[in-house]
């Protein structure tokens, strides 16, 4: 579990984050959702630690992360995996030596059980036989399933994705939100996910956050962002005609 | 307000300096990472490395026949001329200078790349000093590249030299070989050579700092490549000056 309280951000004394307080517990898909320029990206840095808050507390599984010594956080990184907006796939490297590399770089099985577990996490991204192939050469989809096989290869508590579905198309989001969606099932992950896309945040939204303007707004599950009142979040999840009207249909029938 | 930036840059080059030369997470992983800077840095400038030093010691062996020697100088003057010409300045300082673009340019393109495809904080996030990867097997695989390249270059200079001799006529070889020869002191080889691996330090460790810390896009990564090859010129061609007095 992954508690935040009362976390401040400000770059150059304008407050970008302002107070947020939550809960991501395992097992579980946690999404933050917001507009762009609402924090969300702010606030998924400071919980990995590649920015550090100006006040509040994160906590790892009661670790609390800004207390830690520098190699103390390096090792408890070594429980996280991330997934970046770009894949931010080693572009010198084959796929197979991408998921290898934080095998190589922490574990001490054998070669050769390293690259079992390197084929392992491909297979279960259906990805094998691109074992060979650069980043270069596969398409956007297949880098993003790469980068999930690197995230999961060291078996890591935390899993973290920014905007994994960002430039793909919705058939291939799908794809990539129920791996991620079964993974976090499967490993008993404390998985959060920065997203935008109202196919994630219906399909895979076990416990959402909705950001407005550096403040938690809302939060809830996916079946009652269908039904909130909350103005904000309306005006940002039924922004379009038609989800508009889905969502009036949905709250008629029920009453 | 010139000199608030210069201090800036010059602390976050140390604060880098300072996570750069950490101790390794897993040697085997530098080492591999070394083998390949040795191949990108090194290997692959030999040739330019050759190229120009060959032209180069073959047209100052011409300049200082055609302009310099004169009918009461000995002639050996020719050949001892470009002899202390490549080896106290060409070879170590002006090729040096010349790496800076390619070797610099590179080095700073690819750490900028790296960092705005968020690759260095791919290697952040999984608790990997990405400094210390990334940078100081560059640093290590430039300096024990740069004593061979000019020790080559050196070579091809002189090549060139007697090429001047033996295809152009311009002057006689056994000339050239007393010139190249005489009153020769080996500590120039060696002030050479230690000039070459603190200018290696330089355009490694000046180039990395101007790609690691690349914040933007395209743009800003071809601003940091160009400034990494500015500033580390600049900074070579200043350290010469001292080394020059101190070695020589």
């Amino acid at each position: 579990m992954i508690q935040l309280i009362d976390l401040h951000k400000s770059f150059e004394g304008k407050e970008v984050l302002k107070g947020i307080d939550a809960e991501f517990q395992e097992g579980i898909t946690n999404l933050i959702i917001g507009q762009s320029g609402s924090g969300k990206t702010v606030l998924m840095r400071n919980i990995v630690g590649l920015l550090e808050p100006t006040s509040g507390e994160i906590l790892y599984d009661g670790r609390k992360f800004r207390a830690l010594a520098k190699k103390e956080k390096m090792i408890l990184r070594r429980e996280m995996g991330m997934i970046f907006q770009s894949a931010a796939l080693f572009d010198s490297m084959t796929v197979l030596d991408n998921v290898l590399f934080p095998l190589d770089m922490f574990s001490n099985d054998t070669v050769r059980d390293r690259i079992k577990r390197a084929r392992f996490c491909l297979d279960r991204v259906n990805l094998l036989e691109a074992q060979n192939k650069y980043p270069g050469e596969i398409s956007g989809g297949m880098q993003k399933r790469v980068a999930i096989a690197r995230a999961i290869a060291l078996n890591p508590r935390y899993l973290f994705c920014d905007e994994p579905n960002s430039g793909l198309d919705p058939k291939t989001s799908l794809v990539i939100d129920a791996l991620i969606h079964d993974i976090t099932e499967e490993y008993k992950m404390t998985t959060i996910i920065n997203t935008h896309d109202m196919n994630s945040v219906l399909g895979i939204g076990d416990h959402i956050i909705f950001i407005s303007e550096g403040k938690k707004e809302w939060q809830g599950n996916k079946n009652e962002v269908i039904t909130s009142t909350n103005e904000k979040l309306n005006d940002f999840i039924f922004a379009s005609d038609l989800l508009r009207k889905v969502k009036d249909n949905i709250t008629t029938h029920q009453l | 307000m010139f000199l608030i930036h210069w201090l800036d840059s010059l602390g976050k080059y140390m604060i880098l300096m300072g996570r750069t030369f950490s101790r390794p997470e897993r040697v085997r992983m530098y080492l591999r990472q070394y083998r390949t800077e040795l191949s990108q840095l090194g290997i692959d400038s030999i040739g330019i490395v050759l190229l120009i030093s060959f032209f180069i010691g073959a047209v100052i062996c011409v300049q200082i026949k055609l302009n310099i020697q004169s009918p009461w100088m000995p002639r050996f003057v020719t050949g001892y001329t470009t002899r202390e010409i490549m080896l106290l300045e060409f070879s170590s300082s002006i090729m040096c200078l010349i790496l800076s673009g390619k070797v610099g340019s590179n080095i700073a393109s690819e750490l900028g790349t790296m960092r705005v495809t968020q690759q260095i904080d791919a290697l952040e996030i999984m608790g990997v000093n990405s400094a210390s990867y990334l940078i100081l097997p560059k640093i290590l695989g430039l300096c024990t590249m740069i004593p061979i390249l000019v020790t080559f270059s050196i070579g091809a200079g002189i090549i060139g030299a007697y090429a001047t001799a033996w295809f152009g006529g311009v002057l006689q070889a056994e000339d050239l070989t007393y010139g190249l020869q005489h009153d020769f002191r080996s500590w120039f080889v060696w002030a050479s050579i230690i000039k070459s691996i603190i200018f290696a330090y330089i355009i490694a460790s000046v180039s990395s700092y101007f790609g690691y810390t690349v914040e933007g896009g395209s743009i800003e990564v071809g601003k940091a490549s160009t400034n990494a090859v500015v500033r580390s010129s600049i900074l070579i061609l200043i350290s010469d000056l001292f080394l020059t007095q101190l070695l020589t």
